[in-house]
């Protein structure tokens, strides 16, 4: 029986008949320790070998070590445990090994923006705008008005993302729902610059060419907010259970009174989570900004008035355009990235906070 | 019985024993939503409209009208082969990679820190484009220059390495790489989506009848997640196509046509083009920096309509 159910499966046939438990089909098995074990010895066999021929690097090391470590486990466990087992552990070391791979540029994009980003921050990078300044400034101006262009954005995405979240949920079912949906999804695809040329395109047919204004700029991330705000926003309301709706209308409350009394505060932690998720992925937005919000050195705080200079934009002028004393430019550069990224992991971790604490208990 | 839409059914009833018309509440709050769903349609729509009204005047103009001399369609070509050239790159490098950080994160890594390593891959996504420009040109640029040497000396004969590599790291290969870490979340958010959904019975069936778990990975959760794949490597893809910043800064570029990914001069990018050039422009130069992204907008929209075909054609199988 076994042999014909292997070949449907599309494996080699068993090289002896089951037993069971953990120490599987073939006679031996490898020790607990023997994967690591292999591991910690093609570690040192990579150093010392990358040490012998003269060109030791880090990254060589660890590419070295990985084949060396999939070959042995391969070549060990093929000896002991046989061929199919032996496939499993090498594929499951090469599995890991990618996963670490995706982790190397996390580590060191975290490691080089906390190294490089705190020489550039001082009392002056949070106080002082750059207005007049020859070389060094601070980045008062661009704080703010990254807030200020942000909050604007989300006053705009928040109020039309979750109505028509409510749509999809609780009225939507004919195709205006179906539409909907299928866009949404489009529209989380829209470049960023796109939208950023959007908002200049709006704003040039009534305002004229070369206009720039902070509210432009909360326009072109509002188009890139709502559908982030919407997605999230339906997956909360979707798993808000029927019963509640149901008892409430029993009681003779109308739907609107549902949706807002019973349906929304039920949601409530879920649908702030997504706000701020929502949040985090726009306040970083360069490009957009850099075509609708323009380039200022001093502090501005309407966002309906005049050019209002941004973190990500201060970063990437500072980078371009570093003038004089190119590492003093490169450090508020840093200090800018640095910032925005401390802003952006506070709102993410704070927003999965909220959700564990104040999540309503659903049975 | 048959099966009734509980909520809106309930809210019926409800209209009819008010006497059959809806409360006033009913009806202006029930319109607010609608309104805001039509408002959410034609903000797509007027994407498109803007761009195309404004993108107009330099997709009629003559060649000779325009900044540099050239016509739209000469103008746009190189930077729209450099932006498919940069986005496939970042996608080759990208899918094999998020398939195994998806197969990590839900059947092989120990399920207690699979939700944290998850969070992880997620941090990724959540870093700005801008911070990943600057690391590309500080870091990952000057760490690829021995690579890159390596590849031109002895891979020098396929025209990918043909170099001669580039001494500061500005090239189509560090962009490809950056962009490939920055679409690596969405592709394996997708990929993981469907590997975690994978029947268990099938899972548990393959294991049973003796299969190591990688044999079980590969008849039973690789095949059910195979769609999910194609859709998420396409929605990457549509990602790494506009994706600006990073390119913006880390990329050298010059207006030339090659698939030389280590050399000096490269291929711009429409999207590092509108980026690099807008703040500078006025009358007709804005114009055709807006057509340019009229064609960006295109070439991703196709992009991701496809991606989401098939996503949703396979939601009905």
């Amino acid at each position: 029986m076994a042999p014909t159910l292997d070949k449907r499966a599309g494996v080699e046939p068993l090289p002896q008949p089951l037993t069971l438990g953990p120490s599987g089909f073939s006679g031996g098995n490898l020790p607990s320790w023997g994967q690591y074990a292999v591991v910690a010895g093609a570690l040192a066999f990579s150093a010392a070998f990358l040490a012998a021929l003269g060109s030791f690097s880090i990254g060589l090391m660890l590419a070295l070590t990985v084949l060396v470590s999939c070959v042995g486990v391969y070549a060990w466990s093929r000896a002991v445990e046989g061929p199919r087992r032996a496939v499993d552990r090498a594929v499951t070391l090469s599995i890991a090994a990618a996963f670490g791979l995706a982790m190397i540029p996390l580590i060191s994009l975290l490691f080089e923006v906390t190294k490089r980003g705190i020489p550039g921050l001082s009392a002056e990078f949070f106080t002082g705008d750059a207005r007049g300044v020859i070389g060094g400034g601070g980045a008062q101006h661009a704080i703010v008005g990254t807030l200020v262009i942000t909050g604007v954005a989300v006053v705009i995405s928040v109020p039309i993302g979750i109505m028509a979240a409510i749509y999809l949920v609780e009225y939507g079912r004919g195709k205006l729902g179906r539409a909907l949906t299928f866009f949404v999804d489009v529209m989380t695809g829209i470049p960023s610059i796109v939208a950023g040329l959007f908002a200049y395109a709006l704003f040039e047919l009534f305002f004229g060419p070369g206009i720039r204004l902070g509210v432009m700029g909360s326009v072109a991330l509002s188009v890139l907010m709502i559908p982030i705000v919407i997605r999230s926003a339906e997956e909360v309301l979707k798993i808000v259970p029927n019963h509640l709706r149901e008892a409430s209308y029993a009681l003779g409350t109308p739907k609107w009174k549902t949706i807002v009394k019973i349906v929304l505060p039920t949601a409530f932690a879920g649908l702030v989570t997504g706000v701020m998720l929502a949040t985090a992925r726009v306040i970083g937005e360069t490009a957009p900004l850099l075509v609708t919000t323009g380039v200022i050195d001093s502090l501005n705080t309407d966002p309906f008035e005049g050019r209002m200079q941004n973190l990500a934009v201060f970063a990437y002028s500072e980078y371009r355009s570093p003038g004089v004393n190119k590492q003093e430019a490169y450090d508020l550069a840093w200090a800018a990235a640095l910032t925005l990224i401390a802003i952006v992991m506070v709102l993410s971790i704070v927003a999965r906070l909220v959700y564990r604490r104040y999540k309503t208990e659903i049975r | 019985m048959e099966q009734f839409d509980t909520t809106t059914n309930a809210g019926q009833i409800l209209a009819a024993a008010s006497g059959g018309r809806r409360r006033a509440g009913d009806r202006i709050f029930s319109n607010l939503a609608t309104v805001s769903a039509v408002t959410i349609l034609l903000l797509l729509a007027g994407v498109a409209a803007f761009l195309f009204a404004e993108g107009l005047p330099a997709i009629t103009a003559g060649a000779d009208e325009l900044p540099g001399g050239q016509s739209f369609v000469d103008y746009v070509a190189p930077l729209a082969f450099g932006t498919v050239l940069a986005a496939a790159l970042a996608s080759i490098l990208a899918v094999p990679l998020a398939v195994a950080v998806a197969l990590f994160i839900t059947h092989i890594a120990p399920p207690k820190v699979a939700l944290t390593l998850g969070y992880l891959v997620d941090l990724l996504a959540a870093v700005p484009s801008i911070v990943y420009g600057l690391w590309g040109i500080f870091v990952l640029g000057p760490a690829a220059v021995p690579v890159m040497q390596w590849l031109e000396e002895n891979l020098g004969f396929i025209p990918f390495f043909e170099g001669p590599a580039s001494a500061t790291g500005r090239t189509m290969f560090v962009v490809g790489l950056v962009l490939a870490v920055m679409i690596l979340p969405i592709v394996s958010a997708i990929a993981r989506e469907a590997f975690s959904q994978t029947p268990r019975k099938l899972q548990e069936g393959a294991q049973a009848l003796g299969a190591t778990r990688w044999e079980m990975i590969r008849i039973t959760v690789l095949p059910f997640g195979r769609s999910s794949i194609i859709s998420g490597a396409m929605l990457g893809l549509g990602r790494a196509l506009g994706e600006t910043m990073a390119v913006t800064i880390i990329l050298s570029v010059s207006g030339i046509v090659t698939f030389n990914l280590i050399g000096q001069s490269n291929p711009s990018t429409i999207a590092a083009n509108i980026a690099l050039d807008f703040p500078e422009s006025s009358g007709l130069a804005i114009n055709l920096l807006i057509a340019t992204g009229l064609v960006l907008f295109a070439i991703t929209l196709a992009t991701n309509f496809l991606a989401r075909w098939v996503i949703s054609r396979q939601m009905t199988e």
